[in-house]
């Protein structure tokens, strides 16, 4: 198992939720859900974090807020929008400060279904961000390699070695 | 003897990361347990070393490394003396120094939250040296020497000597391993007042380096109780169990205080208990010859 796997550590932030989702995730840390069993550790700086919960629509107020968290936390990064109105907007789609869900600011990568969403469900969520987070790693690390290789002199020969191959060919 | 020294400061290194990540992880699952959790595997802090290792982080600026690492060398420093036979002394003093480094890290980084961290940081060692220094005192009227070796190896039952010292030294580390009530500076887990204060902006490899450095201190912190209990091999064992569940007992048990509240408290403690000791230890053995 990757490192990251074992210990995903959580940032949570409220975009205008209505608090149902917010109270279901500080539930999942509760003794009958017990995140921390997976190593999960509710984090309040960006820049510790690994996984960024989001719960509620957002705004125009609170975009900058959201891009700034998902800007400060280390690569790589995983997002886990919580409930419907991150996914779309929820109720309050129709609103006209409203911009939508969380993917209208920034990438998401696991979506919790629910209005209000089940710890269950939260955690499900997150375990899968973590098992996201795994693959990631393994291609920035696999990237970080070959960019390793090409900018090194020798690495950089062998490419245009087989550049010239695959032309004669 | 002197090879044992070297030997023992060696297997300190390599072993007392080790040691105290294991202490940590007991303490992760002992907290669980007494919160009706299941809680994180026993390993879980050398799994958040490694991920924090490999995270990679622009640092906030070019100073916080280098007083971070800093701050991990003198914190291993201490101990290495401690095993070395050093003066006890001058080891207290290095070990101020490493929290110094870490007070001037977490100011280096200008966030509002570790600067308030900072602060209560240099608070609580104002609180807590007093004690430290009361507690040396008495352990040389016990064994007449500043050395760990020679203390241990005066077979003195230190606990039955200096009872309200050992009481004082249980807050010393109550506050040195950042438990409640004394967690103001930053804590572990999930309790967070000041985002994580003393530790805010700290990400990936320089948090790494704090953890490392904390191990590294609780294991000396621990080998000072030690000295309390040098009379035989059981009473060494007991005490130190009995303090590491008292303080994790303590730490579950009590919220989080103000820091007015912990700085008087502990010169209280220190006074009452550490001085009210020493006074009347004083005056009992100059009497006997």
């Amino acid at each position: 198992m990757s490192s990251i796997e074992r210990s995903p550590w959580l940032i949570h932030y409220d975009a205008s939720s209505c608090n149902g989702c917010d109270i279901e995730v500080l539930a999942c840390l509760t003794p009958v859900y017990d995140a921390e069993r997976f190593g999960c550790i509710v984090t309040g700086d960006p820049k510790q974090a690994d996984i960024f919960l989001v719960t509620g629509s957002v705004n125009h107020l609170n975009a900058p807020v959201l891009r700034n968290i998902y800007e400060q936390m280390p690569e790589p990064k995983a997002v886990v929008a919580i409930g419907a109105c991150a996914y779309t907007g929820g109720v309050f789609s129709e609103c006209y400060n409203v911009s939508g869900g969380v993917a209208s600011t920034i990438p998401v990568d696991v979506y919790v279904p629910g209005c209000a969403a089940k710890p269950e469900s939260i955690l499900d969520g997150v375990v899968r961000a973590a098992m996201i987070l795994k693959e990631k790693e393994k291609a920035s690390r696999a990237d970080r390699k070959a960019a390793a290789r090409s900018s090194s002199r020798r690495g950089a020969r062998r490419a245009a070695r087989a550049d010239r191959k695959k032309d004669a060919q | 003897m002197k090879g044992i020294e070297i030997y023992a400061a060696i297997a300190y290194i390599i072993l007392g990361p080790i040691l105290g990540g294991l202490m940590d992880g007991l303490d992760r699952v002992i907290t669980a347990r007494l919160q009706g959790r299941i809680g994180p595997p026993l390993l879980q802090p050398f799994y958040d070393l490694r991920k924090l290792l490999t995270r990679r982080i622009a640092p906030v600026n070019r100073l916080q490394m280098p007083l971070i690492a800093s701050h991990l060398v003198f914190a291993a420093l201490t101990g290495v003396l401690f095993f070395y036979g050093s003066d006890i002394l001058l080891i207290v003093f290095v070990l101020t120094l490493a929290s110094v480094f870490l007070v001037l890290a977490a100011y280096s980084t200008g966030s509002p939250y570790s600067t308030i961290g900072a602060e209560r940081e240099l608070l609580l060692m104002t609180a807590y040296e007093p004690m430290v220094i009361i507690a040396l005192v008495g352990l040389y009227g016990v064994a007449k020497s500043f050395n760990f070796y020679a203390i241990l190896g005066s077979k003195m039952p230190a606990y039955l000597y200096l009872p309200g010292i050992y009481l004082g030294i249980v807050f010393v580390l109550e506050m040195k391993l950042r438990k409640s009530p004394f967690d103001i500076s930053t804590s572990h887990h999930a309790h967070q007042e000041l985002v994580m204060g003393l530790t805010a902006d700290m990400g990936g490899p320089a948090l790494a380096l704090v953890e490392l450095a904390h191990w590294y201190e609780s294991v000396y912190l621990f080998a000072l109780v030690l000295l309390f209990f040098s009379s035989s091999w059981i009473a060494a064992i007991l005490g130190l169990v009995f303090t590491y569940l008292a303080i994790i007992l303590l730490d579950n048990a009590t919220a989080r205080v103000k820091w007015e509240l912990a700085l008087s408290f502990a010169w209280i403690v220190a006074l009452v208990a550490g001085a009210g000791n020493l006074i009347p230890f004083y005056l009992i053995s100059r009497g006997t010859p």
